[in-house]
């Protein structure tokens, strides 16, 4: 197969398995996983620095944006001003203009406030970020964040943290049809094959975080979702055979005993 | 003495330290964080020159893990 790097705000991905940085047991296990994972691109979150205690380490310290390109995410953001804010410091920190975009509705479904998303969308693409936009499965406004010049759209398989898989292939497949910037699955993912059936959809690519992190062993299932991404990404290439409502036999019936 | 306000706490600083100054007692490498002054981000040229007064407030923050 010839180059099928994932091109996403400048960047020429490697993998399409985007992971999160979160939930893990410590930074060595989440470099160990980063790894396994074979990830281009790992998202990570802003907070306060401990002031309390200064010997503790720090992300950076076991995963080096040099390395692995930083997405900087919004999440715990509950309205447009906080998100806002949250991304102005990451572009301080070191520059990064490529983000991500979440503003939360609920903390029990962490659903996305898509009111406050497209407000903040709008507000970053004017001041020069390239912002990926974790959303909601609908179609028409994925179209609206596509139009307000998002560079990625990333749709909700399901609620964050959930590990539920796809809820509506359907929804996701019209957003992959209608949208011409990359449309990757984002939250829900559970197991590997849920990642598999994301890519065969026509996703370009995945985020997963939870469905690793909390595996009994998360390593393992790091590279499981590597392997996923990319079985998925094939078949999706290859394209699949269609439907039959009757058997057909494998092997011809010429020269039968 | 001022008194300042440092990610949520009070604490004391001798009058006058600049940010560079304060990053340094906390051994925080800027290439690693971004600060905020009293509601706004405060770009990483002005570390060195800005000092600190009384009642500023200053939240210091860096990446973490998060998905």
């Amino acid at each position: 197969m010839r180059n099928d790097n994932l091109k996403i705000g400048g960047h020429s991905l490697k993998s399409r398995l985007i992971v999160g940085t979160g939930k893990y047991k410590n930074f060595k296990q989440t470099a160990d996983a980063v790894k396994a994972s074979g990830a281009s691109m790992v998202t990570v979150a802003v907070r306060r620095v401990n002031i309390l205690d200064k010997r503790k380490p720090v992300l950076m310290d076991y995963l080096d944006p040099k390395k692995i390109i930083y997405l900087p995410n919004t999440a715990g953001c509950f309205n447009s001003k906080d998100a806002l804010r949250t991304l102005r410091l990451a572009r301080e920190m070191g520059g990064w203009k490529l983000v991500k975009l979440e503003v939360l509705g609920d903390k029990k479904t962490l659903y996305p406030n898509m009111v406050e998303t497209l407000k903040s969308t709008e507000v970053l693409v004017k001041e020069g970020f390239k912002v990926m936009v974790y959303c909601s499965d609908d179609p028409i406004l994925a179209k609206k964040l596509q139009d307000l010049g998002a560079t990625a759209i990333m749709p909700l398989a399901s609620p964050i943290g959930s590990g539920r898989g796809i809820r509506n292939k359907l929804n996701i497949s019209l957003i992959i049809k209608n949208i011409k910037v990359p449309v990757i699955v984002d939250a829900g993912i559970g197991t590997a094959s849920d990642a598999a059936v994301a890519m065969e959809l026509g996703c370009d690519g995945v985020l997963v975080n939870t469905a690793i992190a909390k595996a009994k062993k998360p390593i393992l299932m790091a590279s499981s979702m590597k392997d996923a991404v990319i079985a998925g990404r094939k078949s999706y290439l290859a394209g699949r055979m269609n439907f039959q409502n009757y058997a057909s036999s494998s092997s011809p019936e010429d020269g039968l005993i | 003495m001022a008194k300042i306000q440092l990610n949520g706490k009070k604490i004391k600083i001798y009058k006058d330290l600049n940010i560079t100054g304060l990053l340094r007692k906390y051994n925080l490498d800027m290439k690693k964080i971004a600060v905020e002054l009293n509601g706004e981000i405060l770009p990483k040229s002005y570390y060195g020159k800005k000092k600190l007064r009384d009642k500023d407030k200053i939240e210091i923050v860096q990446f973490i893990g998060g998905g």
